[in-house]
């Protein structure tokens, strides 16, 4: 085994840090899925009648669905009837202080780093931690109701501000969007749900952190963000889950709306467990996101670092619905072992001199297999449209794959598209000169690859740029080739 | 109607077509083909006709195109009429061997087969199985992957004839070959030919291939062409489509290249109603090169589509795609290519292009430039494009007096000489310079070079 290969492999067997379990006791329902259990669902969560419609709609389209073949992913067929749809932590019933919250349940979010203490509100960061699916606490949220802002889980929208979720819960990804957005919507257990009034800038990251704890459940979260005229949000979604040997689904649907001159901005550090290095466990990442730059002026930004689950399958959109919209998506894919990542963006140019951007960066080592897949489709109207997508791939190691699958589609003759993408390995000129210059081969590959990803990870909110910054790290440890 | 019932239908048709024809398909008292043929009926039977559903047929929908009753002929029909009278060539200028085809059938002008001096074997496919047998068969359906695509098994179970060409052990063959495939019917007929190149170690060879329609009827032909290319041999094809509105052409070319090899292939698309070109490209030892270039020029209701599928199997291996369209009117451009590269094969070299021009808001275009890397010792890169003419390069010509439409030419021009300049063969390359230019004012009718008077 050569030096380089050597590094490589220390750099790509860093262990996973979240892999513990916390004892929490936890609610449950009996495995499977019928419509009873979408009942129960329901009923524990006292939701009102049209909401247990919604539900049942989805379901019974999910019914008639089957599980789409088409992403250049190997997935062992999922047994949906061996899975639990609903796990709560137990008494959750109310949490007025910080104090009354179980001190396991601290326990775990101060191992993850999370500033879900209120003396750490030097952080400014206002979380909303879904645990098993279901929101734990929420921080700030008096500060920023103050504003008008509200940030709650979503039952508590669902509960407090139904009119809001009636309008815009299912408006961007419909219940018949796609066979885990259909799941989604008929068992989804809670999430997080904001909304930014007219003119409002927010002035703190707002943030949620989902875990899963449970074994054998599926974590079924929801979120819906909208940002109304003039107003401004940035959001960030982490997410993390105990080391087990068998593989838990997760099947997330997240919205945007953004209306007239509103700026969203959604960033995720994905870093769901990813299986061990045998490819055993590891969670089904299978999640619906998409945004709608509905007003006149609008912009959607999508950032992503994606290191975990063992199947990654998503692809966060724009729709630019509004004029002069803006749609962006930044990613970085990092696939190791025997994780799969088919991921990407669909832009959709309806509105007159909409843009979009494409910035994606895969880095795949190991046996993985990473996908880029993206559309980008200019309707008719959409006069002046731009985009440019590059999608650049990386290969540390000869027995990973990367792949490009982009679809350009252009129905107007003033729309440009470009795209771009290249695949390539770390040049041994470029290891060679670092060498030369006293810079070991490990720092050398740490630099290129982070060099590589900084294009995104520039775009993430300061905190979060950190900590994908070291998750790169861990991802990759000794990867450097 | 259901729409998989529809393509259950049409493939179900074609299936019944065979059983009624079986006397005259399965007559030639050969086993080795007839076995083969009845193997792409099962599987033609298996896959069924792909349908809008289809990744690979996306845009182009072609179990609708092929939905429709036409006449299947399949057995050389005798027309009266005299070549010269109703046909002159586009190239004629350049020194080559023609061959005719006329609706699938090698068109007899005297020998079917004929072996020339330097051991170039070239003639009608049907009579190369009769007078070649090990040759034919030893290649014949071994690249066209009839087990797994169902328009190559269609082709397999009923194409009878077509071009067979054979380039012996280090022989450069200088003439260039000419293969004028025609179509001339009086009722609407679809017509399925096949042909196969193989050029042997050290080889040499040109083909172009010219389609043409030469009566107003209702043409789908599909095309199946096998290309064998053996250690260090070289081979160019240039292909030209110029077919009626009303035409539905598709092609299928396989092409197998062994170490040390060369072929570049350039499709030029100047006219027709559906073109769909299938290239489907083994990097089969080390050091092989492949280009595939493509040009498409459409305009009114015309479709063109181009699918590129390049298989590095082996380590060393360069290859180039470069298409570039300019689509008017309402037309619908389409190009998937596809760089797929084996894990063993590193040292890779593979680039991929698509640029496109819309010149009407009607126009439409999709691409899937698409890569596929399982070796980490290579260097890829695709890029597409769908855009305009530059304004500023406009604005500069026209401030230097040359009038709009004269700068807008230049520019189409000057965007599809990338892929004209790529022609080995001068002659042939001005030649479709011209054409190309010609076609670009829209004084290339398909009409021109008839002498039938039909509009």
């Amino acid at each position: 085994m050569t030096e380089q290969d050597k590094i490589l492999n220390d750099v790509t067997q860093g262990e996973y840090k979240y892999g513990f379990h916390t004892d929490i006791e936890t609610e449950t329902i009996p495995k499977g899925l019928n419509e009873e259990v979408v009942r129960i669902i329901s009923a524990k969560k006292n939701e009102p009648e049209w909401l247990l419609e919604f539900r049942l709609k989805a379901f019974r389209n999910w019914q008639k669905m089957k599980m789409p073949t088409w992403p250049h992913l190997t997935i062992p067929e999922i047994d949906y009837q061996d899975i639990i749809y609903y796990a709560a932590p137990k008494q959750n019933a109310k949490y007025t202080s910080l104090d009354e919250v179980d001190p396991e349940l601290i326990d775990t979010f101060n191992k993850l780093g999370i500033p879900l203490e209120e003396q750490k509100s030097l952080a400014g960061v206002a979380v909303d931690a879904v645990i098993d699916s279901v929101s734990v606490k929420t921080t700030f949220s008096e500060t920023l109701a103050e504003m008008g802002i509200i940030f709650c889980s979503f039952s508590e929208a669902v509960k407090n501000h139904p009119d809001l979720v009636k309008k815009y819960l299912g408006s961007v990804v419909p219940s018949t969007d796609n066979y885990f957005a259909a799941l989604n919507s008929a068992v989804f257990s809670d999430g997080s749900f904001c909304f930014i009034p007219k003119g409002v800038r927010c002035p703190m990251e707002l943030s949620t952190y989902f875990r899963i704890n449970a074994a054998n459940t599926g974590q079924f979260e929801r979120t819906l963000l909208v940002a109304d005229d003039n107003s401004y949000v940035s959001y960030l979604e982490g997410c993390t889950a105990p080391q087990r040997d068998e593989n838990q689904l997760h099947a997330a649907v997240v919205e945007l709306v953004a209306m007239e001159n509103a700026e969203l901005k959604y960033s995720t550090v994905q870093n769901w467990y990813p299986g061990n290095k045998d490819g055993l466990g590891g969670i089904y990442n299978f999640v619906t996101k998409r945004g709608i730059a509905k007003g006149d002026n609008s912009k959607i930004s999508w950032t992503q670092v994606e290191t975990g689950s063992a199947v990654t399958w998503k692809y966060p959109s724009c729709i630019l619905k509004g004029d002069n919209s803006t749609g962006e998506f930044f990613s970085v894919a990092v696939t190791n072992n025997h994780q799969q990542a088919d991921t990407g963006s669909k832009m959709m140019h309806i509105g007159k001199n909409t843009k979009s951007l494409i910035i994606s960066k895969g880095i795949s080592a190991g046996k993985s297999q990473n996908s880029y897949r993206g559309l980008v489709k200019v309707l008719k109207g959409a006069e002046k449209a731009r985009n440019f997508s590059q999608c650049d791939s990386l290969l540390l190691g000869d027995k990973c794959g990367a792949h490009t699958f982009p679809y350009i589609e252009t129905d107007n003759s003033t729309a440009i598209v470009e795209h771009e993408a290249t695949t390539s390995k770390i040049g041994e000129d470029q290891i060679f000169y670092c060498n030369q210059r006293g810079i070991t081969t490990e720092t050398a590959i740490g630099m290129i690859i982070n060099g590589y990803a900084k294009e995104v990870l520039n775009k993430l909110p300061m905190e979060f740029a950190v900590e994908a910054q070291k998750l790169l790290q861990i991802s990759l440890e000794g990867s450097v080739g | 109607m259901n729409i998989e019932y529809k393509l259950a239908d049409v493939t179900e048709s074609f299936v019944s077509l065979f059983e009624a024809n079986r006397n005259i398909l399965l007559a030639e008292n050969n086993e080795h083909l007839n076995s083969i043929r009845r193997e792409a009926v099962t599987s033609l039977a298996k896959l069924k006709i792909p349908g809008k559903k289809s990744e690979n047929y996306k845009y182009t929908a072609i179990g609708d195109l092929l939905f429709e009753e036409m006449n299947h002929v399949f057995s050389p029909k005798k027309i009266e009429f005299n070549i010269e009278d109703i046909f002159s060539c586009d190239i004629p200028e350049i020194d080559t061997q023609a061959i005719l085809v006329l609706n699938g059938f090698f068109l007899n002008q005297g020998e079917e087969i004929t072996k020339l001096e330097n051991g170039v074997i070239i003639g009608s496919l049907r009579a190369a199985m009769k007078s070649y047998p090990d040759l034919v068969y030893k290649h014949f359906a071994q690249y066209s992957d009839y087990k797994n695509d169902p328009i190559a098994a269609l082709n397999t179970a009923f194409a009878q004839d077509g071009v067979f060409l054979y380039v012996p052990k280090n022989v450069k063959h200088e003439k260039s070959i000419q293969i004028i495939h025609l179509l001339l019917s009086e009722e609407d007929q679809m017509v399925q030919h096949r042909n196969l190149f193989i050029l042997e170690e050290g080889a040499e060879a040109n083909v172009v291939i010219c389609d043409h329609s030469l009566s107003i009827q209702k043409f789908i032909t599909n095309s199946v062409t096998e290309v064998f290319a053996d250690k260090n041999s070289n081979f160019n094809i240039t292909r030209v489509q110029n077919e009626h509105d009303k035409s539905v052409q598709i092609t299928n070319s396989f092409i197998q290249q062994e170490q040390d090899s060369t072929v570049t292939s350039n499709t030029i698309s100047l006219h027709g109603g559906v073109i769909r070109n299938n290239i489907k490209v083994n990097l089969n030892g080390e050091n092989c090169e492949n280009n595939s270039l493509g040009l498409f020029l459409a305009d009114k209701e015309q479709h063109i589509d181009n699918s590129i599928y390049i298989n590095h199997l082996k380590p060393n291996c360069t290859s180039n795609q470069l298409y570039k369209g300019i689509l008017d009117e309402n037309a619908r451009g389409a190009f998937a290519g596809r760089i797929h590269v084996w894990p063993d094969a590193q040292k890779t070299m593979a680039y991929q292009k698509n640029n496109n021009i819309l010149l009407s808001d009607d126009a439409k275009m999709n691409s899937k430039p698409q890569l596929e890397i399982y070796a980490d010792d290579v260097k890829c890169s695709h890029g597409a494009t769908v855009g305009q003419l530059d304004e500023e390069a406009l604005f500069y010509m026209r401030s230097r007096g040359i009038n709009e439409r004269e700068s807008r030419l230049l520019l189409m021009y000057a965007f599809a000489h990338e892929v004209i300049s790529e022609i080995k063969l001068p002659a042939l390359r001005e030649r479709i310079d011209e054409l190309v230019e010609k076609r670009l004012r829209g004084e290339l009718s398909r009409c021109n070079n008839c002498k039938m008077n039909c509009r």
